[in-house]
């Protein structure tokens, strides 16, 4: 009898051990996350407007359907990244991991002018940055990506259907390339 | 003999219950840092760094980008205020008013995150386009058919859930209470 309790009691424990591990190995395993889905529509460090979210052709669950999208594919592997986006109303940028963290975010309104520009780099490149660069170029805005590779991704609102192509216009604009190293 | 059979058993036994609790918990969405308002939830960490470990095997399931919480925050309804689960065939009335927000989008999907078909392409309404009475309330149908004012179809589907995002707004982390952000109400009319 104690026995038995015993087994039960071990296997209780083995089973939240199963648990937490398929838990913490899920971001890694899945086939079908949002950098996956975008990795065969979008080309890397290249800003590409989305297609507008349609019944059944849908790119990734949960899109909001009032938004113009444009996503940039980034691999830091090859230098740092730029992007450059034109400030139009309603507009925001976040940026995600290769496991679709949102790490920063950037609208309009914070930007405060009329460009956005920034350099997205990976701690070891923002390191390399020499540091009386980084004092002359004050107002140059430089972000750390956690991963090497990830998703920068751009909207503008269309507040009525109607006005979702001026918003699209608004997103084609925008630019993200690799620099060349320094 | 005894030690082999109580060996398979357990092992057996973990797997079902590491994989069940795991299939459950990723299945039903669940995270910590939960912020209710009325029939609305949120988690606010999940589109931060913060996001826990559940949220984060979700997302890589689902294969959705969740909302940056430097951008917005994004509130799910599944039932009306008083537990009525969203049925497509029902109406239900939302009303009220929303926290404070540089704008505001709501949307109607199927509970797997896909839009619904309609006739008149109308998958949510934004806080530009919305018709409002006098004092700025609103009132939208969610109804299979339809209605005068703010309609939003459910194509008749069995189920349905609502996806309400904030932009730009100080409801987050730091939010509390419902006294600090009054979500809409949400109360079903007849089916």
């Amino acid at each position: 009898m104690v026995r038995g309790l015993l087994w039960i009691l071990a296997a209780i424990l083995l089973g939240g051990i199963v648990h937490l591990s398929t838990v913490l190995a899920m971001p890694r395993a899945a086939k079908q996350d949002a950098y996956s889905r975008l990795a065969s529509l979008t080309p890397v460090n290249t800003m590409v407007p989305l297609a507008q979210p349609q019944t059944g052709a849908e790119i990734m669950p949960f899109m909001d359907p009032a938004f113009a999208t444009a996503v940039c594919r980034y691999d830091l592997t090859g230098g740092s990244l730029k992007l450059t986006a034109p400030v139009s109303q309603a507009y925001t940028s976040v940026f995600y991991t290769r496991r679709s963290v949102a790490y920063y975010a950037i609208n309009d309104r914070a930007a405060g002018r009329r460009t956005i520009e920034l350099d997205l780099m990976t701690a070891a490149q923002h390191a390399q940055v020499p540091e009386d660069e980084e004092v002359t170029a004050a107002d140059r805005l430089i972000i750390e990506s956690p991963t090497t590779m990830g998703l920068i991704v751009l909207r503008a609102l269309a507040p009525e259907p109607g006005l979702m192509s001026m918003a699209r216009r608004t997103l084609a604009a925008a630019t993200c390339g690799i620099q060349a190293a320094q | 003999m005894r030690l082999l059979f109580g060996s398979c058993f357990t092992l057996l036994i973990a797997a079902a219950i590491g994989l069940g609790a795991t299939w459950l918990t990723l299945t039903r969405g669940i995270a910590f840092g939960a912020l209710t308002i009325g029939a609305w939830t949120a988690w606010p960490k999940s589109g931060s760094a913060d996001i826990d470990p559940y949220a984060r095997a979700t997302i890589a399931r689902t294969g959705e980008l969740p909302t940056g919480m430097g951008d917005g925050i994004a509130f799910y309804a599944h039932t009306d205020d008083r537990g009525h689960a969203f049925d497509g065939r029902c109406t239900f009335s939302i009303s009220g008013m929303t926290p404070p927000a540089r704008y505001w989008t709501v949307t109607l999907y199927t509970p797997e995150g896909r839009l619904v078909a309609n006739a008149i392409d109308r998958h949510g309404f934004t806080s530009e386009e919305i018709a409002r009475d006098n004092d700025g309330r609103f009132t939208i149908a969610v109804a299979p058919l339809a209605r005068s004012g703010n309609w939003l179809p459910t194509g008749g589907i069995e189920q349905f859930m609502l996806v309400w995002r904030l932009y730009d707004t100080a409801i987050g982390v730091a939010t509390r209470t419902a006294k600090e952000g009054p979500m809409p109400a949400i109360e079903r009319k007849g089916c």
